[in-house]
């Protein structure tokens, strides 16, 4: 049996710039984003970021029950964010933390202000976020894929969120932090947008960081969540597009030996 | 007033489609005088209405649709009738029977009773009220016999075609009765079980294929082609 054991680094950063994954500072993990992975779910989209590994499911709009929660002029939104026991170094118990409720407010409150819930009152709309492997900045890059996975379910929408935290390490200020960064660096500031009118929907912070840092920082983030949003809009125009050539093809053939 | 994409390209959630002068149809929203995209699906003009065909969905119903569902609970006058929506529909004694009944001497349950499969059409449906069925008009009513299937609801138009050109042809091709549902439950009955079983096939296919062209044409082959192998 192998074991698998942290190894902290000196410096996060080396003097040419080079962060522990061999990123530059101000570049992004390798991401890799899939829709419609599940069969059953109205809309659900998967998530590689470095070494994360997140799935979200959106149910609805559906009935609501119980009853009682139900609100007359529009749907509910509710966020289960989960992380897998598996999803981290120390095994995590499966009971839902303090860490994850709140996780799942701040992520259901980044994702509010984009979906018409006015548009179908009384009803629920169930976000599930399961982390199955964490690496760092699980909450943002589980707002990007449930911004996918509710546009994959047809729930009508203002615009996609997308979502990337900067980070402070070793006095530099670093876009997309993994593990170590996030435990063993100064600060992290995750951050999400609406990308059309670069509206934030989500801003925390912790570690000290001097204004011009903040403001560094927050325009870092700007830059990152665009990135992440082309890669979104390419996630979810590609599975049509596929199979539209597919199908273009398929005449092609046809019209050759009719 | 520039628009910004063709007809039957692929939008998403938040894209500017037009500014100026057009009305934003389903699918789409204004905002200062602009109008977005608010799902993915395919896009359409049709003079000043601009429209996005949403590619995926929930049913959500709309009045005068026909719909296929299926009685959850009754009560002396009233059936509860699920209709693959978030809102439960109510289907009145009174826009069942021909003539008034008495509930107090007749039991409604020995005309439809939970677990039937019922063709309705929506009467009404707001923010406020549940849907509202009747089946009070040709081709209404309790359906025998046959199987459902069950697709996305936002392909249906698809499966219809123009002016019914795809159904028709099904129909056509294979001699079967077909009753296709708003909310994505279409009723099969053929004399062979096999044929049941190549419209299901049939369905799949128009399901994921939904938003290519020639469509038609395309599933006209595959029903021959599978005859062709059904009849050896």
């Amino acid at each position: 049996m192998k074991i698998i054991k942290h190894e902290i680094p000196e410096k996060l950063i080396t003097e040419d710039g080079i962060r522990t994954d061999g990123r530059k500072p101000h570049e992004l993990r390798p991401t890799k984003l899939e829709v419609g992975i599940l069969k059953r779910a109205d809309g659900s989209a998967y998530i590689e970021q470095g070494k994360n590994k997140i799935m979200v499911a959106v149910y609805g709009p559906r009935e609501l029950h119980p009853r009682h929660l139900a609100l007359p002029d529009r749907a509910l939104l509710r966020c289960f964010y989960r992380m897998a026991s598996f999803s981290v170094q120390e095994r995590k118990s499966p009971a839902p933390s303090r860490r994850e409720i709140e996780l799942s407010k701040v992520i259901r409150e980044a994702l509010e202000p984009v979906i018409f819930l006015e548009r179908f009152p009384k009803t629920a709309i169930d976000v599930f976020i399961e982390v199955l492997q964490a690496d760092g900045g699980t909450r943002c890059a589980s707002i990007t894929t449930a911004a996918l996975a509710l546009a994959d379910a047809g729930i009508p929408m203002r615009d996609l969120v997308s979502a990337v935290a900067v980070g402070k390490v070793d006095g530099y200020i670093v876009l997309d932090i993994n593990d170590l960064e996030d435990k063993y660096g100064e600060g992290d500031m995750p951050t999400a947008i609406m990308p059309r009118k670069k509206e934030v929907t989500l801003i925390q912070l912790d570690g000290r960081w001097t204004p011009e840092e903040f403001k560094q920082g927050f325009e870092l983030a700007i830059k990152g969540c665009e990135q992440i949003y082309q890669l979104q809009r390419e996630a979810l125009k590609r599975r049509y597009l596929e199979i539209r050539e597919q199908a273009a093809k398929e005449m092609e053939e046809r019209a050759e030996n009719p | 007033m520039p628009i910004y994409f063709q007809s039957k390209d692929i939008v998403l959630p938040g894209d500017l489609l037009a500014e100026g002068d057009y009305k934003a149809g389903t699918g789409t929203f204004k905002e200062d005088s602009k109008i977005y995209s608010a799902v993915i699906g395919l896009f359409e003009i049709r003079g000043k209405i601009l429209r996005v065909i949403s590619l995926e969905g929930t049913y959500i119903p709309r009045p005068n649709d026909v719909v296929i569902g299926k009685i959850v609970d009754v009560s002396p006058t009233n059936w509860k009738v699920e209709i693959r929506a978030p809102y439960l529909a109510n289907l009145p004694a009174a826009n069942y029977f021909e003539k008034p009944i008495d509930p107090l001497k007749e039991d409604i349950r020995r005309h439809l009773n939970v677990g039937d499969i019922i063709v309705a059409k929506i009467v009404s449906f707001n923010r406020t009220q549940d849907p509202l069925l009747t089946t009070k008009e040709r081709g209404l009513g309790k359906l025998r016999g046959g199987r459902i299937i069950e697709m996305a609801c936002t392909k249906i138009p698809r499966l219809i075609g123009r002016k019914g050109s795809m159904v028709n042809m099904i129909k056509e091709e294979t001699g079967c009765r077909i009753v296709v549902g708003q909310n994505g439950r279409v009723w099969v009955s053929c004399k062979k079980p096999e044929y049941e079983e190549l419209i299901e096939k049939v369905i799949r296919k128009i399901e994921l294929e939904a938003h290519t062209s020639g469509l038609t044409d395309r599933v006209r082959e595959l029903i021959r082609r599978e005859k062709e192998r059904l009849e050896k």
